[in-house]
């Protein structure tokens, strides 16, 4: 049995993940919290994700979607090491500021 | 394309719009909220509606995965850290001179403007005429068959990176349990 289109066209989907990408970076870069950073980070991530489901549907191609599988271990490798910046930092009485940390010296 | 406006595309297409701007709406909310326990709340919401438009693809696993691992795993860890900071976590909403915002929305912008131009010059014309899929494509059975034949070495880099993950996280956290520790003395 095969499937057809049901709903929207992929060009849908690929305007959700643009949209999604440009907010997170807009996160990324207008942020100081490294924490709400992170988030904004995952944001990102999703979108790039979305995009390629969106394609592997396109072309019938299940590849998109282990590459999407991939970049999902990486953003949960990712928020590890992140989030344990984050307490090693605040363990250090530092301030939780994106802008004041400008050093990379303990 | 065929246009069937039969019930099942009407539905399908509700779901669609209802799940996209959950996503979108939620996307912003992670931005905007001052208190990073919302932000956090924010985006398991923007998961979960993912996870929708991800089923609507036929990416039934990667649907899955999206919830056990991001909303299940993921964002419990981040909720954990966030309360173990306290209000410590709050931090001024933007920060550095005004031009600084100003650039970094502009920059955004330029950023969303170049993926709608690139995608639509390099593959407008093509996004139309959708390939047909059996009814297994994106099933765990389909997943597990590529993760184990074609994709065998993208899965065992996968693996390693996980595993030096986990081995930077203990470092880390032992090297500042090491600092508090002395700081008591």
């Amino acid at each position: 049995m095969t499937l057809g289109i049901l709903g929207p066209e992929v060009s849908w989907y690929l305007a959700v993940a643009a949209f999604l990408f440009a907010t997170g970076a807009l996160g990324v870069l207008l942020r100081r919290s490294p924490l709400i950073v992170l988030l904004s980070l995952e944001i990102m991530l999703n979108g790039a994700n979305l995009a390629l489901i969106a394609f592997a549907r396109h072309q019938g191609n299940g590849a998109g979607q282990i590459f999407a599988l991939a970049v999902m271990a990486v953003a949960a490798s990712e928020v590890v090491v992140g989030l344990g910046l984050i307490v090693a930092i605040s363990r250090r009485n530092l301030d939780l500021d994106v802008d004041k940390l400008r050093t990379l010296r303990g | 394309m065929i246009l069937a406006f039969d019930a099942g595309n009407t539905l399908v297409w509700i779901v669609w719009i209802v799940a996209a701007f959950a996503c979108l709406g939620s996307g912003i909310a992670v931005v905007s909220f001052t208190n990073p326990f919302f932000s956090a709340l924010a985006l398991i919401g923007n998961l979960g509606a993912l996870a929708v438009l991800y089923l609507l693809l036929s990416a039934e696993f990667v649907a899955a995965a999206q919830v056990l691992v991001y909303a299940g795993a993921v964002m419990v860890m981040f909720l954990f850290v966030i309360a173990y900071l306290g209000g410590r976590a709050d931090a001024p909403w933007a920060g550095g001179p005004s031009w600084q915002q100003v650039g970094a929305v502009a920059a955004a912008g330029a950023i969303l403007v170049e993926i709608v131009v690139a995608i639509g010059l390099k593959a407008g014309g093509r996004l139309a005429h959708q390939q047909h899929v059996l009814s297994s494509f994106g099933s765990p059975h389909a997943i597990g068959r590529l993760f184990l034949t074609d994709h065998l070495l993208a899965f065992e880099i996968t693996s390693i990176v996980l595993l030096v993950a986990a081995i930077g996280g203990v470092i880390l956290g032992s090297h500042s349990r090491k600092l508090a520790g002395e700081k008591a003395l």
